[in-house]
């Protein structure tokens, strides 16, 4: 069955218009004199001079993270690169000297192709790899510059601490 | 003599035209973003610089020129290439004439062809404004273009009657036609202190005036013929500066508008209980055309209030609202005032 919609028959006020246009102008010009005499209802951020503060688990470009003695922490297990659904993780694998582990001898990331999702993060088991830096992926002219190599994703990573390999060591 | 006289019409058109109203019309889409911004707590376009000067953004109408003059000319297959170069220059031009009978101050020099019959002058360019957007819509070949021009020439056709008719009020009040004759009547006083203004004897005359010129400009809450967001109107296949000059004319339409309702409802040049006859000269005189231009932007920005705060109506309220509504509002204050003016 249809549902009734009450519909109050407007008075000859309302329809006369003009109460409630003055009503309507009231409200703009209150916005406007505020605005222009003080800026106090004002919500735009003026970008290149003022940034919006990003929450802190914002997911931005991602960084590697160093040992103590500042070599890389990742160790090459491939597990970022497989859990990546878009694919963009390349990593060379090379045999370390010092200890019985692997390292990246090269460490691509396809900014092209990367959504940001964190996976690779989550994936992890070294905190290795994280996309806490904050940062965009600046565009770029080329498509090399969109793929970001180990030592670009080094230099702005930081110093980890966690127990490498996990707690399962 | 003869070219002398040409000479100084000459000036006074220059003046007149390309210093005030087309600067105040290019300040104004500026103006009018960055008001809209205000109003909706944002704060607009304020970014143009040259160097490092900003001036809150006030350079935006010289960019938007040089992009408007950058862009591709486009002219649509099949459109009537004469009409479609003329109908921007005809919609600009016959606004533009319409500043010809303003009095911009006391005394013949202040303006530019001081006519007995000033108001019919204005009344009849003015409505030439119309071709500009009925040739517009048709010579370009464009369903959408011609919807906007048809809904464009019955909105003007509408409502050209209702702003007529609320002149007539005025003229009955002050018994003659000459802008600068009604501007010297404004400065009699009724009472004994109460400036005798038009918006004082007409006021109804003045709302009425103001809604309907308001709907002769084509800007919301009446833009129909536009209509951005269903049909782009009948400027659809104009670009560049041929659009431009369509944009330019909406605005110098609302600096006429401010003129005319300035210098009909309120007293001109007149400064209330200050040298009424125009005839101090020197710095009175400079006072009273600063004054008169005051009066020109603070009803311009009345106009651009009203266009940010009203949404807009449907073609059949706007055709109830013309005839049925203002058409009868304005015959009535047409009578009630000869009525009055009989009794009196």
């Amino acid at each position: 069955m249809a549902k009734l919609v009450d519909r109050p028959k407007a008075d000859l006020v309302i329809r006369s218009y003009i109460p409630e246009v003055l009503r309507g102008l009231r409200v703009t010009s209150r916005h406007f004199w505020v605005n222009f005499l003080t800026r106090k209802n004002v919500v735009t951020i003026e970008y290149p001079e003022e940034k919006y503060p990003y929450p802190p688990r914002f997911r931005g470009q991602h960084r590697l993270m160093k040992r103590e003695d500042d070599s890389v922490r990742c160790v090459a297990c491939f597990l970022c690169a497989t859990a990546c659904p878009a694919d963009c993780i390349t990593i060379k694998a090379g045999e370390r000297s010092d200890k019985n582990e692997k390292y990246p001898v090269s460490f691509e990331i396809d900014y092209i192709r990367c959504i940001f999702c964190g996976m690779c993060e989550e994936a992890c088991p070294c905190d290795a790899i994280r996309l806490d830096s904050g940062d965009h992926k600046l565009p770029g002219y080329t498509r090399e510059e969109e793929v970001l190599q180990k030592e670009d994703l080094l230099a702005k990573g930081g110093l980890s601490i966690a127990k490498q390999g996990g707690i399962l060591q | 003599m003869d070219w002398m006289f040409m000479l100084i019409a000459l000036l006074k058109v220059l003046v007149v035209l390309v210093v005030f109203v087309l600067m105040l019309g290019a300040v104004l889409t500026w103006v009018e973003r960055r008001m809209s911004a205000l109003i909706q707590d944002r704060l607009g376009p304020n970014r143009a610089q040259i160097g490092n000067v900003r001036a809150w953004g006030l350079l935006h109408p010289i960019a938007d020129m040089f992009k408007a003059f950058t862009k591709e000319d486009f002219v649509p297959a099949g459109a009537n290439r004469m009409l479609f170069f003329l109908a921007p220059a005809i919609a600009l031009a016959s606004t533009l004439a319409c500043f010809a009978v303003i009095p911009f101050g006391p005394g013949e020099h202040f303006t530019i062809a001081p006519l007995d019959s000033g108001m019919l002058f204005i009344i009849a360019i003015g409505s030439f404004g119309i071709y500009g957007v009925a040739l517009g819509g048709w010579a370009s070949n464009n369903n959408f273009g011609l919807l906007g021009a048809l809904r464009g020439a019955a909105q003007l056709v509408s409502y050209e009657v209702t702003m007529g008719l609320n002149l007539v009020g005025v003229f009955a009040v002050f018994g003659t036609m000459s802008l600068s004759q009604l501007v010297l009547g404004q400065g009699e006083l009724l009472w004994g202190w109460l400036p005798k203004w038009g918006v004082v004897v007409q006021p109804v005359g003045f709302v009425l005036f103001l809604i309907a010129s308001m709907a002769e400009n084509k800007r919301a809450p009446f833009d129909l013929p536009e209509g951005e967001s269903e049909i782009i109107g009948y400027f659809a296949e104009f670009s560049a500066m041929r659009f431009a000059t369509f944009f330019l004319t909406e605005f110098v339409e609302i600096v006429l508008i401010a003129a005319i309702a300035a210098t009909v409802f309120f007293g001109g040049w007149q400064i209330p209980w200050l040298d009424p006859q125009g005839v101090a000269g020197g710095f009175i005189t400079v006072a009273q055309i600063g004054f008169f231009v005051f009066k020109i932007i603070a009803l311009c920005w009345l106009q651009m209030l009203i266009r940010w705060t009203l949404p807009r109506f449907r073609y059949d309220q706007l055709m109830n609202l013309g005839w049925k509504v203002l058409l009868p509002l304005s015959l009535a204050n047409i009578v009630v005032t000869a009525i009055v003016l009989a009794l009196s």
